[in-house]
């Protein structure tokens, strides 16, 4: 998938994380800011950088503000803003596929 | 990916809790509290322009973490919104225990319902007829065809009234003694048995009102509900309380059962125990007490 505008998924609440997507041409720049950075920081580099490359996208700028968030929270954020940013959010969503 | 074991359609429900399937906090531990059923919500609890990261969230969820004995239901957007139909792919996708249909109005409320679940299950890959159904009745409307919606499907555990809805058309409000919705609950409640399934109340949600709290409770064994919907895990222990038989029902039941059992062998019908008349009309009560004794751990026998 190509992110094609900006987009977000997620809430600063504890254990929730807030993502943003952003259309770019130099690869993935990742930043990612954590109340857990120092326990965590690598995991959670790990799991947005699976779900993107499972998500096919090749490029683009990702924010993650981690507010302690599980892994399965994390992809599911990640994978909502990418959708969102193609408009294919609402409906025909690949469970079990890609999403998985 | 955690792979749920095949969905009982009937089972111990005293106590299904709503949880925000939006809210990660909230539904990574649900399986703690000790609640017979959890309903994660796609509908009310979720703002409308998020309902579809509740469900980029709710599959994971469902396929992540271990509920364990907890049954897992889904409580769906209503048929007249354009969520539902995604709202089923993801439940049926991610191996949940039931679809809760919201605002329930008609048999072909439910059949509309199953059709679509079948086709996730084709879709996905999940075996055809797995995922339950139960009915949340909001309306008049609703009460008035309960049994045709109980008896729409075989995979309808049950259905539940949602007393906010219901009061709104009712141009009533909440009563302490249960006068407002006494109607309505009998009518669902002699639907759901004539039809064969089970029956659930609406939420209380006066959390500091633990008198009224109890009163409901008590109100919703008298007149024979199998549970009620909970919206606070604090409220699911005294639900738990109320709905155990007591010690002394349980020992009856017992004997009940276990004289019945002999007296049939030996080709008696009618028998006393303990001084009461006992026939085979009783059974089926007694054998229910003794699996809720056993659901509550006052049980270990083997007559169930």
């Amino acid at each position: 998938m190509q992110i094609e505008k900006s987009a977000m998924a997620g809430t600063l609440e504890s254990s929730d994380a807030l993502v943003t997507v952003e259309p770019g041409n130099q690869g993935i720049e990742l930043e990612i800011s954590s109340s857990v950075m120092n326990q965590y920081g690598r995991q959670i580099r790990a799991t947005v950088l699976e779900t993107l490359e499972r998500l096919e996208v090749k490029s683009g700028h990702v924010t993650v503000v981690d507010k302690g968030a599980l892994d399965c929270t994390l992809k599911a954020r990640v994978e909502c803003a990418v959708f969102r940013s193609c408009d294919k959010s609402a409906a025909g969503i690949p469970w079990g596929g890609v999403i998985r | 990916m955690i792979k749920r074991p095949k969905p009982e359609r009937f089972r111990l429900r005293r106590t299904m809790m709503f949880m925000n399937a939006q809210k990660p906090g909230l539904i990574k531990d649900a399986y703690i509290y000790g609640c017979d059923s959890i309903m994660l919500d796609l509908e009310d609890a979720v703002a409308e322009n998020q309902k579809d990261a509740a469900r980029f969230s709710l599959y994971h969820a469902l396929t992540t973490i271990d509920y364990g004995e907890t049954e897992v239901i889904v409580r769906i957007n209503g048929l007249d919104t354009p969520h539902w139909q995604e709202d089923i792919r993801v439940c049926v996708a991610g191996g949940a225990d039931g679809i809760r249909i919201a605002k329930c109005e008609s048999a072909q409320d439910v059949r509309t319902v199953e059709a679509a679940v079948e086709a996730a299950e084709r879709e996905f890959g999940v075996e055809v007829g797995r995922t339950l159904l139960m009915a949340a009745l909001e309306s008049p409307k609703g009460i008035l065809n309960a049994y045709e919606i109980c008896s729409a499907s075989d995979r309808m555990l049950g259905c539940a009234i949602s007393g906010g809805d219901f009061r709104k058309c009712m141009q009533t409000k909440f009563q302490p003694d249960g006068v407002d919705m006494l109607v309505a609950r009998g009518q669902m409640l002699m639907a759901a048995r004539a039809a064969g399934v089970q029956c659930f109340d609406t939420v209380f949600t006066d959390l500091d009102d633990n008198e009224g709290f109890e009163a409901e409770v008590r109100q919703n064994k008298a007149m024979g509900f199998d549970g009620k919907s909970l919206i606070n895990p604090k409220q699911i222990r005294l639900v738990h309380q109320i709905f155990a038989p007591t010690e002394k029902e349980v020992m009856q039941a017992e004997a009940m059962v276990r004289a019945f059992r002999e007296a049939a062998a030996a080709g008696i019908g009618v028998f006393t125990v303990n001084g009461k008349m006992v026939d085979v009309a009783f059974i089926p009560g007694a054998e229910r007490t003794l699996r809720l004794a056993k659901a509550c751990g006052m049980y270990e026998g083997d007559l169930v």
